[in-house]
């Protein structure tokens, strides 16, 4: 635990009084201690049943081992902050500051989770589901045909083998980017920054070859 | 939204947008401002690029969002 004089000497001044309450509590050790960690950690434990509910199904997780799944982030999430304790500036409220270590700790669990499912291949290229994924109609396969194949060659020709990798597993294979990160040992960072630099790159060729148009703001 | 306009909206990259890791540290102050109705986007531009555009990250913001809004109703 944080030595209590270091905790409380640098207690912002621009804290609001219920963070400032936290700290104080977190780090004197003794009952009020234990009390506020109890208190911290029921907080900490909803969010992470109630996002673990929530997304869950889609990692076709459920029951006692989604249960696990919540209480053990819930556990983590306060070890980390605990950890982490004067690192806390005051920039926001103490409680959001918190909240965020149990989300981010949801996130990386139901990733790791996710290479549990028997269904799940790595190297399966499922392309024929491409067009379900962007909401292109069966019935009018005839308007998107030459647009797909137009993507299908340009993740071939334009892209780097790692980043047609990246692409393949997340946009035509619906792999989460955080299990993918676990599975090349890899970060949700360095993945975003190869798929920011592949969807810049097929955009270019499918503006030039004119599927699509110029104009690459972005802004809206 | 048909399918051309998702493809088209998914290939399109913001160079505002700070990736993951700027706008998962930050994450907390974004989400304060934004419960506070303070402008966010104007503030943090390149946090609200990225949030449009990465769907884990954007999920995390929404999860954060609901919990801080939960604690304040």
């Amino acid at each position: 635990m944080i030595p209590v004089n270091r905790v409380v000497d640098e207690i912002p001044a621009r804290l609001d009084p219920e963070s400032a309450e936290w700290l104080r509590m977190l780090a004197v050790t003794g009952p009020q201690q234990d009390t506020a960690l109890a208190r911290l950690h029921e907080m900490l434990l909803r969010i992470a049943q109630r996002e673990t509910r929530r997304r869950g199904p889609r990692m076709l997780i459920a029951g006692p081992e989604l249960e696990d799944l919540a209480y053990q982030a819930a556990a983590d999430a306060l070890m980390a902050i605990t950890a982490k304790l004067s690192q806390f500036r005051g920039e926001s409220r103490f409680t959001t500051w918190a909240y965020r270590f149990v989300i981010l700790e949801v996130s990386a669990k139901l990733g790791r989770h996710f290479w549990r499912r028997p269904d799940v291949r790595l190297e399966a290229e499922e392309w024929d589901r491409l067009p379900g994924r962007f909401g292109f109609e069966p019935a009018r396969e005839s308007e998107w045909r030459d647009l797909l194949a137009a993507v299908r060659r340009a993740v071939d020709t334009e892209l780097t083998a790692r980043q047609r990798e990246v692409f393949v597993a997340i946009v035509v294979n619906d792999v989460p980017l955080d299990a993918l990160a676990v599975r090349l040992d890899s970060n949700r960072n360095a993945l975003y920054k190869m798929m920011f630099d592949a969807r810049r790159k097929l955009r270019a060729a499918l503006a030039a070859n004119g599927y699509l148009d110029d104009d690459d703001s972005g802004h809206s | 939204m048909n399918g051309w306009s998702a493809l088209d909206r998914f290939l399109r990259t913001d160079p505002r947008d700070v990736g993951c890791a700027e706008a998962m540290e930050m994450l907390h102050v974004y989400v304060d401002v934004v419960a506070a109705g303070g402008g966010a986007e104007e503030r943090y531009p390149g946090i609200a690029a990225h949030l449009r555009a990465c769907g884990p990250c954007g999920e995390d913001f929404e999860a954060l969002l609901a919990a801080v809004r939960d604690d304040a109703g």
